[in-house]
This record gives structure tokens, sequence and C-alpha cells, in this order.
């Protein structure tokens, strides 16, 4: 008897995408320079995350013919975005058949207090976080991949550095606990108990940790991955440089080879102006993303 | 002790790692093409085959990976590697690798809602072993010289031609490291073959 969205099925499509990187696509001509650049999946957006930001109002989940246009267009995987806690579109995207749903804080939140109950669905689902207890909570609703949040659409990384940095620190510190502290810092950080002695345990997140939000150049993504990100998102990055192709390609390759910093000053040659950039300072509270969910 | 590397360009590559050093053997991940010397036999891992081969291009690794497999080094590739491996590829006018005379079909149980487990019973190593599908390829013809190792609803899901092998599923993802442990043997009995 086969058994279809297991936990097991779920988590395991994102261990696949190891290594790799996730790109933002609004049509299907450039959800195939993604692919050709070698991208492990494609996100189906309206508009890119800096362009939302631009728009103001009410960002929801994208017309369903550009996802479509984009499932259409590639083999590689099709992830698209739902509004935090929107049920239906949630379950409109899963039986359109995408491969995985980010349940993203770059739309408007449909539900300021609940994040949808994952476990449910048989299509998987990602979710950002910032620090242990956020992934950890998104974990027990049933998250099966994680990624930073970042501050998206802005092209600055320091925010993506800070929530890695924060995670990877918490679990530094929990590894390095006795057990009777564990139930304390639990209530401190807010995260299920039991996830967290699983986690003490095995030394590492029972789910793959993407980066994401303000990846903008080949050194970026290099960079995250060298704070030991499974794997790079990049949104606004890609389709605002003057040329996506190859800076696609570029970013790829730098993810590979996240070490091999000759390679990376190479394939940084001559890629253009990235995309322009937001530094935090100049973000109204408003303004940040991050801070819509916890 | 034997070693077996395991393609890291991209993909599933630490549940490879702890299953080979589970079953017994030395792990490495291969990124570079003189790794491949190093090493006795080689795991393509599950991940996006059109990246891998991206990569595969940008590294110089076609024709490293072909000479391995010519020097009767055994090979298994878990299913994006199952489509490297093969000669043919339905709806694409050209394969990767082809050592495998076999035609695969990629994504052939559909998208991710479609992704599987089920108990296979696989020639050799088990009759009760929980298969993975995630995206799943599978075997669409096989060779005269391939064998097949398991079947699930009679489409070919596991096979061997020689020194090389392959699964659509994933054995690495299950704590079950019989599989793997069978490649370990297989890249065991090679490593004497080819001293003598």
């Amino acid at each position: 008897m086969a058994n279809t969205g297991t936990e097991r099925v779920k988590r395991g499509m994102a261990e696949m995408q190891k290594g790799g990187v996730i790109m933002d696509v609004v049509n299907a001509e450039q959800a195939k320079i993604a692919e050709q650049a070698g991208a492990v999946a494609v996100m189906a957006l309206e508009r890119v995350p800096s362009d939302i930001r631009a728009a103001g109002g009410v960002a929801r989940m994208a017309e369903p013919r550009i996802t479509e246009e984009v499932m259409n267009a590639v083999s590689i995987p099709v992830m698209a975005k739902a509004r935090i806690g929107h049920i239906v579109e949630a379950r409109v995207l899963e039986a359109m058949g995408v491969d995985y749903i980010d349940e993203s804080e770059v739309l408007t939140p449909a539900d300021d207090v609940y994040h949808l109950k994952k476990s449910d669905f048989t299509v998987p689902f990602v979710c950002g976080c910032r620090n242990l207890g956020e992934a950890a909570r998104r974990i027990g609703e049933g998250a099966s991949m994680l990624r930073t949040k970042g501050e998206p659409g802005t092209g600055n990384i320091v925010e993506a550095v800070r929530h890695m940095r924060q995670v990877q620190s918490e679990i530094r510190q929990l590894t390095a606990m006795s057990e009777d502290e564990v139930m304390t810092f639990a209530k401190n950080i807010g995260a299920p108990y039991e996830l967290l002695l699983q986690i003490r345990r095995e030394g590492r997140l029972p789910v793959v940790n993407f980066a994401a939000g303000g990846v903008a150049t080949p050194a970026d993504a290099a960079l995250m991955m060298e704070l030991g990100a499974d794997g790079v998102f990049v949104g606004s990055g890609i389709f605002k440089s003057d040329s996506p192709a190859k800076f696609a390609k570029a970013i790829v390759e730098a993810t590979t080879h996240y070490t091999d910093y000759k390679l990376i000053g190479e394939l940084s040659k001559g890629l253009g102006t990235a995309m322009k950039g937001i530094e935090m300072s100049t973000l109204e509270p408003s303004d940040r993303m991050q801070d819509r969910s916890e | 002790m034997t070693t077996i590397g395991v393609l890291a360009l991209q993909g599933a590559v630490r549940e490879h790692i702890r299953s080979i050093e589970a079953s017994g053997a030395k792990a490495v991940e291969i990124k570079r093409t003189e790794q491949l010397d190093e090493i006795d036999g080689l795991i393509l891992p599950g991940g996006e085959s059109t990246t891998m081969r991206r990569l595969i291009d940008s590294y110089g690794f076609f024709k490293a990976l072909q000479e391995f497999g010519n020097q009767g080094k055994p090979i298994f590739g878990t299913c994006a590697g199952l489509i490297l491996l093969a000669s043919k590829i339905d709806g694409q006018d050209q394969a990767h690798l082809g050592l495998i005379d076999m035609k695969v079909a990629r994504n052939a149980f559909g998208r991710q809602v479609a992704s599987f487990e089920a108990e296979l019973e696989i020639a050799y190593v088990a009759d009760d072993f929980n298969a993975v599908f995630i995206r799943a390829p599978y075997i669409l013809e096989a060779g005269p010289d391939v064998e097949v190792l398991a079947t699930y609803q009679d489409k070919i899901v596991a096979a061997k031609q020689g020194h090389y092998v392959c699964t659509a599923f994933h054995p690495e993802l299950t704590d079950d490291n019989r599989f793997i442990a069978y490649f370990v043997s297989m890249v065991e009995q090679s490593k004497k073959t080819l001293a003598s």
C-alpha cells in the first residue's frame, strides 16, 4: 500500500534540494532562465518581493494562471506562496499540484495570530524563522523545510546573517545544556519541549534550513552557505539585476563551491550591477516583513 | 578499507555518507574530479538531475565519471542518479552518462503531492523494504543485459547492469541500510577483482 504526504516524503523532498538555489520567478520565461542556470526549484510569484514592497497594499497568493504557466514551463519543482494562516489559498495551491508551499511573511498575513496546521496537508511547506523558537514552532505545526526570514526585497544580507547565526547559536546552546535545563529553555523561547530534546540529541534541526531574504550577489549566497545554510533562496536579486541569466548561473556555482574563493571572484566578474538595495535603518517598522509573524 | 564517494555537487549527500559509514565503509564527498582516483565506488545521490548535469558539465565531471565506470568501478544512482545513468530519457533528445542500457521517465509518478512510501521486494536485498519515492522516475524499458531488481505496480524501480546499479527510490532516507550495504559488498567484490 502506498502512503502519500508522509513526514518522510515531505521532509525528503527538501533534502533533495540541498546545496541548491531556489529562484523567484514571475513568468514562464524567467522560470526557463532559472532552470537553464541550474536552479533546483522556482518560486512562482505575481511580483518579486522588492516590487511587492514598492507596490504597497495587500499582497496575496499569485493569480493561478501565473503559477500554472510556470508549472508548465519547467520540469524542476515549482513552489508558490500562500498568506500566513490562509487555509484556502494553501488548499488551492495544493489542488493545483504545486510541489511546495511557502507560508510567507512576504505576503500580507491573513491571520495575525495563528499559522497553518501544515501537518494536515499532503503538500509540504517551507516557513521563515529568525530564531530557534520560531523554527521549532513552525516544525511543530508541520513545516517540512525552514528558511531564514532575512528582510525580503532589500538586497541587504544583514538580516539573513543575523537569523542564521541566531538559530545556529541557540542550537549550540541547547546541545551544551544539561537535560534538566531544557524545559525552562523551551518555556523561554516558546518551543515544543519534545522537539528541543530531539534537536539536542541530534545536534541539528530535523528539517533543512535554507537562507532567504536579502541575497543579492554570488558572494552573499556563498556567505550563507559558509554560515551553515543548506541552500539558498534568491528573490529579487536575480531578476532585478542587469543580466539575470549570468547572475543566476553565478549564484548557483557560488553556492556549490562556496569555499572556492578564487572561483567566486571569477564568477563575480562582469556581472553588471546587482540590485540597488535598502539600508535597514531607512526602513520604517511597519515595512519590516520579518516582524509580521512569530 | 573500502572507500566510497558521493558526488557532492547538489542533493542528499549527507544521508548517503551516514548510510555508507553505517555499512562499514569509508565515505568521501566528491567535489573535484581528481578525488575520483581515491575511491573504489561512487554514489550519484538524489537531487535535481538537470541541476546536477549543469554542474557536472561546469566542472569537467562528464568524461571523468564515464571513465570511472569504464574502469569497472561500481556506480550506484538513486533517483536523479538513476536518470544520470540512463542511456535514454523519455521525451528528451539527449541522455546524460548513458552507462545503463535503459529508457527512463522523469517525475513518472507525478508531482510532489503524489510522492509516496511503499513496501518493496528487492532481489538480493530484502522482501520487506520500505522505499521512499520522491517525484521519482521509473524505468520504461530495460536492455537485455539489465537485471530487474524490483518493481512497483509493474514499473521497474530498481535495476542492475554489471557493476552499475540504480533505484528510483531513496534507500538513504531511512535507517534501513540493507540496500547501501548491498552496494558496499558489490564495491568490496570489485575491489578484489580489479586488484587481481
